[in-house]
């Protein structure tokens, strides 16, 4: 195998077996780093791989963990994460990240061994099904039963993983044809005629944008996971643009990062769990300018009570995201960065003043005032929400990176660590996947091997896929794990305490691992702290730990996630005090 | 425009996404031409979406139509509010294989065609009478026994459902269709 650059593709036409073509694909990628588990169906990848030194193999504990990791690592490079896995069993437990990254738009690309082409069909051993169950959670899948077509699928399929909406794409490949001689082609002029994104917006749509901001006096921006996905550039077009504007901007879950939260005009996240501030502006706005959201039922919450006086601009590079929940007045089908860039333009051609803001300044300010965030703090117990307080004080000079599980203990990360940059928050968003944060921050400590890398965790959350705290030893990646451990699955409890007349229905952990113990086992650092007044000391005793940590914060048990929109209910209808345990009615009820 | 959720759900009850409701607008049915990429999986693909996101479908159809650029064109008679209309068209184009998707019905220059083959088995008066009517509706008849006829007709879907309402007590015995087939009037492609 050669590695010198070749620019032109008819130099790139070498023979060479299919296993050997997947690594020079990987290669021409510009693939750094990927994640994996062998098994009989990637044997021969995985010889390729041996020689192969200039790829960064990271050897998980189950495939899950492969698949969570490539998605920690793409959200905060932008670049696709790989994952190579073997067929059967190794391509079900990666169809939970799949699906992840498919909800949260992650660009993935995820290599799966077959069984051999004759024995597709037959039930032969470690064989499924990998296309036909991948089908409905990836952007794109391939089954590759012709060794001269596998170069230009792998190069396809990173074509579509990143471009457009980003995804996860499949590329299944039977154990003959990685054995097989065919020949390589190079990723130049490589296209599907049939995928076509849209990037560039309608300028008509711009126009019209400009002259809604114009008139509008009480104006929001709406920012989603689409401005993170579209690169640096749209992070800091719309941080122009606000500038330009002094519009307000809200965020949803997945787009935090995009605006500076030490800024003024900052409102916090939008949502079930978001500020007061944010989701009053969202209720009371004329004019909410989408970008890169989707009107997710976390953030609309009652969606015939959804702002109900405003013009609303909706900026997404997905058309069926346009209209599907929230009918918008104008859709804008574009890149997040090339449609800002637009706006700012027209904006600086018109000349004209927008109207002034203040008095809805003063009214943000007004219900910035109630507070919504504040809790009653303890000198006997640890807060939860002080704990991440406190981590979010001692660390917020380093170049930190936080990952999350899904629960109580991923909105109270939300609501009390701050973003300044994009790429530094990593969560699972649109499948809400316990188990997703310590395989996503291996990924984000492989792309980052200096950074400091934190998993805000609950206990549930991470006995899921706890094993990969054992990739984290082997690779030496120095992963912090700060679990929040109140024993209770909280989000599962503060929801039968709201809606279940406090029957706590199996979720509370009658038995869980002395975390310390564990830590040791193995072969990292454990730490507990359930003292508030030691609790500096020991979180700068994690970061200070040159190896993997495993924190187990013991926090306060019944503490509940608020302020809240319960199910069912409007923006301005928050719950901010306490939960009764009256707030949400019937029909309420049986949502999720 | 309104918001999205403009239907109205039962009085007094909160709505929330999970119950969108439409029904104030009116259910229309539409034919669609899907042009995609004859590759394997390709059919599943945009089955599974329909399935998998809740819509119907009443007829499909598939076959390729261009051997030398691998292109099929799959017809689809579905049915559902013009919200629901305009988000399969924009699902079906996100699936990477799609090319294209031709709203014929909304276009109304669309022609609909389905075939059928029609079994009928009789003997005296109700036999002459079968053959007597599918004379009246250009159907051939392509396989007779001493008391049975095979009939083949094409056209509007709903003759070809009168046809086969009119062979029912006559001697029905099966039915085979290929469901709607469409292509716009006109010079112009798609």
């Amino acid at each position: 195998m050669t590695t010198e650059t070749q620019t032109k593709p008819e130099a790139d036409a070498r023979t060479m077996t299919g296993a050997e073509i997947v690594i020079e694909a990987l290669r021409e990628q510009g693939v750094e780093v990927m994640f994996g588990y062998p098994g009989g169906a990637v044997l021969p990848i995985y010889d390729a791989l041996y020689s192969a030194k200039d790829i960064r193999h990271v050897l998980v504990r189950h495939e899950q963990g492969a698949g969570h990791a490539a998605e920690g690592y793409a959200r905060t490079t932008g670049k696709p994460g790989v994952c190579l896995v073997t067929s059967g069993p190794g391509a079900t437990n990666m169809v939970t990240p799949i699906a992840d990254a498919m909800l949260d738009s992650i660009p993935m690309v995820v290599i799966t061994g077959q069984v051999p082409t004759h024995l597709i069909g037959t039930d032969a051993f470690q064989e499924c099904d990998t296309t036909g169950i991948t089908r409905a959670c990836s952007k794109h899948n391939y089954l590759v039963t012709d060794v001269d077509e596998l170069a230009h699928t792998i190069h396809e399929a990173f074509l579509i993983a990143r471009s457009g909406r980003p995804g996860p794409v499949v590329i299944d490949i039977p154990k003959d044809v990685q054995f097989a001689t065919g020949i390589y082609v190079g990723k130049e002029g490589i296209h599907k005629p049939t995928y076509h994104p849209r990037t560039s917006p309608n300028p008509d749509a711009i126009a019209a944008t400009v002259d809604l901001m114009l008139q509008a006096r009480r104006p929001v921006f709406y920012t989603g996971g689409g401005v993170i996905n579209s690169g640096p550039e749209a992070s800091r077009l719309l941080r122009e643009l606000q500038e330009l504007t002094g519009i307000p901007v809200t965020s949803t879950l997945m787009g935090l990062g995009a605006f500076p939260a030490s800024h003024p005009d900052w409102l916090g996240m939008v949502g079930m769990h978001g500020s007061f501030e944010a989701n009053n502006a969202m209720h009371d706005c004329d004019l909410m300018l989408c970008v890169g959201a989707r009107f997710d039922d976390r953030v609309t919450g009652r969606v015939d009570a959804f702002s109900p006086t405003s013009k609303k601009v909706h900026i997404d590079i997905d058309p069926s995201s346009v209209n599907k929940i929230v009918r918008v007045d104008i859709p804008i089908i574009s890149d997040c960065a090339e449609a800002l860039a637009a706006i700012i333009k027209e904006l600086k051609a018109r000349k004209a003043k927008l109207q002034d803001m203040s008095g809805w300044k003063q009214e943000i300010d007004i219900w910035r005032a109630r507070q919504c965030f504040a809790y009653t703090n303890s000198d006997e117990v640890i807060k939860p929400q002080h704990a991440v307080e406190r981590l979010y004080e001692l660390t917020k000079d380093r170049e930190t990176y936080i990952t999350t599980e899904v629960g109580q203990h991923q909105m109270w990360a939300a609501q009390f660590y701050h973003f300044e940059e994009p790429h530094h928050w990593m969560t699972s968003g649109g499948l809400g996947t316990m188990g997703y944060g310590l395989p996503a921050a291996v990924g984000v400590q492989a792309a980052h091997p200096n950074g400091l890398v934190i998993d805000i965790a609950g206990e549930a959350s991470i006995q899921m896929v706890m094993q990969e705290f054992s990739t984290a030893v082997q690779h030496k990646l120095p992963v912090k794990v700060f679990i929040l451990n109140n024993e209770w699955m909280g989000m599962v409890r503060q929801w039968q305490e709201l809606l279940h007349g406090e029957r706590y229905s199996h979720s509370y952990s009658e038995s869980l691992p002395d975390f310390v113990k564990l830590a040791e086992a193995l072969g990292g650092h454990g730490i507990r702290c359930d003292n508030p007044a030691e609790l500096d000391d020991k979180i700068r005793e994690m970061i200070d730990h040159p190896g993997p940590v495993l924190f187990d914060c013991c926090v306060e048990k019944a503490e509940n996630c608020l302020p809240m929109i319960p199910s069912g209910s409007a923006h301005n209808e928050m719950i901010l005090g306490e939960i009764l345990g009256n707030e949400i009615g019937e029909a309420g009820k049986k949502l999720v | 425009m309104s918001d999205g959720s403009a239907g109205n759900a039962p009085q007094g009850n909160p709505k929330s996404a999970y119950f969108l409701s439409h029904a104030d607008e009116a259910i229309e049915r539409r034919t669609l031409a899907v042009m995609v990429d004859n590759e394997p999986g390709v059919l599943a693909r945009v089955v599974g979406l329909f399935s998998g996101r809740g819509y119907n479908i009443d007829s499909l159809t598939v076959a390729e139509v261009d051997a030398n650029q691998h292109q099929s064109r799959i017809t689809i008679v579905t049915q559902g509010t013009p919200h629901i209309l305009e988000q399969i068209e924009a699902q079906l184009l996100r699936l990477v294989p799609v090319g294209e998707v031709i709203d014929i019905t909304k276009s109304k220059r669309g022609i609909e065609r389905e075939l059928a083959l029609v079994k009928v088995a009789g003997k005296g008066e109700a036999r002459v009478e079968a053959l007597r009517i599918s004379q009246i509706f250009r159907a051939n008849v392509i396989d007779t026994t001493n008391e049975s006829f095979i009939f083949e007709l094409t056209g509007a879907s709903d003759k070809i459902t009168q046809f086969v309402d009119l062979m029912r007590p006559l001697g029905l015995v099966e039915v085979s269709r290929t469901g709607v087939l469409s292509i716009k009037r006109g010079k112009e492609k798609g």
